[in-house]
């Protein structure tokens, strides 16, 4: 083997080792965040901050009954919990972290990360229809609704971002930001993405799929043990793949003051929005079903449309000039 | 779209305020004179059993967790030959703790009664009995009831009038 064979062996799985790292840290960050903002201290006791909550988590998790239930229909049942977490971590193949820490430059890189979030909706549509539980069937109904529907707005919206670039591929997406980053010429588009990016991930307060003061658990009521285990990691994975987007595509990726690696920039961009992410879920109330929908294909669809038409003018009128 | 803002800033702001937690092992909490925990059996101010073994606690207790046997010494003074509390059962009502008509019975500050073993959590005498007077300082039965103990004829309690001569006519 090359160097540039085991460099990017060492890349890819130094970019695998570290989702699957860091995911499970999430947890425990999501819980100290949320009691930090609910007034109380979060999981303090395991470990130095708690973190070893982490460990117990995952450990109970393992030793729980894992229980198929004798109504479901076993193989899809088995399978939807894996399809996201391929999907999401398939999505970071494409996400430049820093110069030369890229697992693969594909031209079409933005297009393969939407399509990728588009399968992890089979997941959802899977795990609720094999569960045979009325629960999961709505929740599923819901969530293939809501992620179509967004998925929509989510791609709508980053066309301006693609125009001014003139490139799909990621790499030259962020390249082109490094006088301007996209979020000032973009930031009807970076509102839209953003707010798409949560009802992706079906992340509070668009966690209509899987609303628990309606649903139980939504499409994954009936799972237990290791299953469940991984829709968490792969609701996690999925938060860290929308907050890399959104640093990627309109915060100028890894660009930043050169006191700080690129790397350090990148995660410093995306750790704010994971932030932002649970802000959103500690303060804001789930809508109601109709009030997504609606929201979305009459408020966000025209606004992305008109993201697009407007962008797409000035370029031309540019061009022209 | 401002409301939601503006919420996200409250909710933001309070990564500020004090904590409300109380980290229990090493921080206590801070439980009122009055609060209803682990049952203790009181004193009179001499060190005598205040309980007289009335079974008024053990009817008025709503899950039937209190049992006794009362019994009567030499001099005349009842008392409980056993008095067992199953507080694997009790509820901590308080009800108990009304119904006794000497102050025997009493519900302290105390909730730290965690056993690995369900059997220690019924309590007898000696674990119940305390050498303290509890919520009632002061207070002793025999010197303000009517009966009559050694050492302490009819007539001869606090504020108690002399018994009537029932063989004489005179009022
Ligand atoms: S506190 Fe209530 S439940 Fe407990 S012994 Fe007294 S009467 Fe019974
Ligand atoms: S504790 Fe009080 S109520 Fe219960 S038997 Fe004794 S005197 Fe009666």
């Amino acid at each position: 083997m090359d160097d540039a064979t085991i460099s990017h062996l060492l890349i890819t799985f130094g970019v695998l080792a570290g989702l699957l790292l860091v995911a499970p840290g999430l947890i425990w960050l999501e819980r100290r965040l949320l009691a930090l903002w609910q007034d109380r201290y979060g999981p303090n006791r395991a470990g130095p901050f708690g973190l070893l909550v982490v460990l117990a988590d995952t450990l109970k998790l393992f030793f729980k009954e894992d229980w198929i239930p004798p109504f479901a229909d076993k193989k899809v049942f088995v399978l939807a919990p894996a399809i996201v977490v391929i999907t999401v971590l398939l999505s970071f193949v494409v996400i430049p972290f820093a110069p030369g820490i890229i697992v693969a430059d594909m031209n079409i890189g933005l297009l393969f990360f939407l399509a990728m979030s588009s399968m992890g909706a089979y997941s959802i549509i899977l795990g609720g229809w094999s569960s045979n539980n009325k629960y999961a069937l709505l929740g599923s109904m819901r969530g293939a609704a809501q992620l179509i529907s967004y998925e929509v707005f989510m791609g709508l919206s980053l066309m301006g971002v693609v125009l001014m670039t003139g490139s799909f591929s990621l790499i030259d997406i962020v390249e082109a930001q490094r006088y301007q980053w996209f979020i000032v010429p973009q930031f009807l588009g970076f509102v839209i993405f953003l707010i798409a990016g949560i009802a992706e991930t079906h992340r509070l307060p668009f966690d209509i799929p899987e609303a628990e003061s309606e649903l139980i658990a939504g499409f994954h009521s009936e799972y237990s043990g290791m299953k469940f285990g991984l829709f968490f990691v792969g609701e996690y994975i999925g938060i860290m793949l929308i907050s890399s987007m959104v640093t990627v595509l309109f915060l100028g990726g890894w660009y930043g003051p050169s006191f700080l690696p690129p790397l350090a920039w990148f995660i410093i961009k995306m750790f704010g929005f994971i932030f932002f992410f649970i802000l959103l879920r500690a303060s804001l109330p789930r809508p109601r079903y109709d009030q997504l929908m609606e929201f979305g294909w009459k408020i966000l669809l025209p606004l992305s449309l008109l993201n697009l038409v407007v962008t797409g003018g000035i370029i031309l009128w540019m061009n022209t000039h | 779209m401002f409301s939601i803002v503006r919420s996200m800033w409250l909710v933001f702001l309070h990564m500020f305020k004090k904590r409300v937690t109380i980290q229990y092992p090493e921080q206590k909490a801070k439980l009122p004179a009055r609060w209803r925990g682990r049952i203790v059996l009181t004193r009179d101010p001499d060190m005598g059993e205040r309980c007289v073994g009335c079974y008024l606690c053990a009817a008025a207790c709503p899950v039937d967790c209190i049992s006794l046997q009362a019994t009567q010494d030499e001099s005349g003074r009842r008392y409980p030959a056993f008095f067992r509390i199953n507080f694997s059962r009790c509820i901590f009502c308080g009800y108990c703790e009304e119904a006794c008509p000497t102050y025997a019975i009493q519900l302290i500050p105390d909730f730290e009664m965690g056993e690995y073993n369900r059997q220690n959590l019924v309590y007898e005498k000696q674990d119940l009995l305390i050498d303290s007077q509890g919520k009632y300082p002061g207070y002793n039965y025999y010197k303000v009831a009517g009966m009559a103990i050694q050492g302490k004829e009819k007539g001869a309690a606090i504020n108690e009038e002399k018994p009537v001569d029932i063989h004489s006519l005179v009022p």
